[in-house]
């Protein structure tokens, strides 16, 4: 019989919003037990919603660690991702990160800015050449998130397909073990071989980059966890924001309305667009490493601590009238990428995509629309996947 | 003559914690009159010590969403 997996309240969704009931927590329980992680049943967990507990939990990496927990020192080594930031702690997270933040300037990224472009266009080129319908996700977001992050690495853009194969079915925590390890597996031999040609001769590209200017500090197996990390989040995130920032203007069409006459709020739509959606509804889980009262609840030492990211966004403390889409308010002090040390690594670069592929979508199909009625959409929620997003994206113009 | 918390707002001492930084740009993007990132590190640089006028709120934002809470303000 298959098990029936129960979705907790920080992953469902009514739409693009919240629950109600997730809602109604942060009102009167922000840090509040929590439905118990699979697999670490043993293990209190915690959820926090509330924008200010958020932020000081993601905040504080001394008490609130991130590499994985585990019974023993040695089995936790095992679990962690060599070259994943996100399994790693001060003082070897600062090690890791430091070697990375470079690649990552904002400078660095407005020189991308052609390429993307380029990327963005011969995809719109393509959708309008084959007509109307088209399925937003699969013939835009999907490979222009790929590509991009391919183009970023230094690999050929042509790989795509075949790197999102394995990296979908790395992510995807319903496939059994064994399927899931090949992938990882394939993924880690792709980078490898990538690698001994870079040692040979270093490009000018991430990858190259870190090889000519790290040498052996960053192992083979941190770089190509590096990239395997970089390979996920660029592809999943990013059109999952493409995807569904699109389905949120489409139904706000004041909204719309308001970017095509003043596209100089592209820029702060980015913002609200990331607010408003959160993709990534909960932080990867920390593990107090103290005792710490929170809220007026004690969270103990060894407990698990889950943040929800989209209540924070969602709470008046971020910023006034919160379930309310409104790209002309001074950006919001959400933490769609996080907070503290752990703050997403290519903020960046997901704010310069998301800013190139909303002026150049909308701009493109000026009548752009649902092919669907809006209840028919489907979102691809499961607690199998970390990120909230769309099976598909029906559109017509 | 403007006195009184109008005084206050009208200029700010900053400064960054380039430890703490976490190289996200955030306040690169926000204030890029005041804010840089090294090429070096990608951690934070200030292109100036002090901010004036119509920058201060800018700047107070940026301060406030720092994810590692690298930037400080003091009232001159």
């Amino acid at each position: 019989m298959p098990k029936t997996q129960v979705i907790p309240v920080d992953v469902r969704r009514d739409r693009l919003g919240p629950v109600d009931e997730l809602r109604q927590l942060r009102a009167t329980a922000p840090v509040t037990p929590a439905e118990t992680v699979p697999g670490l049943a043993h293990r209190p967990t915690w959820l926090v919603t509330g924008h200010a507990e958020v932020r000081e939990v993601l905040g504080d990496s001394g008490r609130f660690r991130t590499r994985p927990p585990a019974d023993s020192e040695a089995d936790s080594r095992q679990l962690m991702q060599p070259g994943n930031l996100l399994h790693f702690d001060p003082p070897e997270h600062g090690r890791l990160r430091k070697m990375f933040t470079p690649e990552f300037t904002v400078k660095r990224m407005r020189r991308l800015e052609p390429r993307i472009q380029a990327i963005v266009d011969d995809f719109l080129d393509l959708m309008e050449q084959a007509g109307p319908p088209a399925d937003l996700m699969r013939q835009f977001a999907q490979p222009v998130a790929g590509m991009i992050i391919c183009d970023l690495l230094g690999v050929p853009l042509d790989d795509y397909a075949i790197l999102a194969r394995y990296g979908n079915m790395l992510r995807d925590g319903s496939r059994p073990r064994k399927e899931r390890m090949a992938a990882g597996a394939g993924l880690m031999n792709y980078f490898a071989a990538h690698e001994t040609r870079l040692r040979a001769a270093p490009d000018e590209e991430l990858l190259g980059m870190l090889v000519r200017e790290q040498g052996d500090s960053l192992s083979h197996e941190e770089l190509a966890g590096f990239a395997i990390a970089l390979l996920n989040a660029g592809l999943d995130n990013t059109s999952a924001m493409i995807g569904l920032g699109t389905l949120a203007l489409l139904e706000h069409p004041d909204q719309l309305g308001l970017l095509r006459e003043r596209p100089e709020l592209v820029g702060n739509a980015v913002e609200e667009l990331l607010r408003y959606i959160s993709v990534i509804p909960t932080a990867s889980p920390r593990t107090a490493v103290v005792d710490v009262r929170l809220a007026g609840e004690l969270i103990r030492q060894g407990d698990r601590v889950r943040c929800s990211l989209m209540s924070a966004n969602r709470d008046a403390a971020t910023c006034p009238e919160p379930d309310r889409l409104d790209i002309t308010r001074e950006p919001a002090p959400h933490v769609a990428f996080g907070h503290g040390i752990h703050h997403c690594l290519g903020a960046p670069l997901a704010r310069l995509e998301m800013r190139l592929v909303y002026q150049a979508l909308f701009c493109r199909f000026p009548t752009l629309k649902l092919a669907v009625p809006a209840e028919d959409v489907r979102f691809r929620i499961a607690p199998s996947k970390v990120v909230f997003s769309l099976e598909a994206l029906p559109v017509v113009w | 003559m403007v006195t009184g918390p109008m005084a206050r707002e009208d200029r700010v001492r900053i400064r960054a914690d380039r430890e703490r930084c976490a190289a996200s740009g955030l306040c690169v993007l926000l204030v890029p009159g005041v804010f840089e990132q090294s090429d070096e590190d990608g951690r934070v640089t200030l292109r100036t010590g002090e901010a004036a006028g119509d920058q201060v709120a800018r700047v107070r934002a940026a301060a406030s969403r720092c994810p590692t809470g690298a930037i400080s303000l003091s009232e001159r």
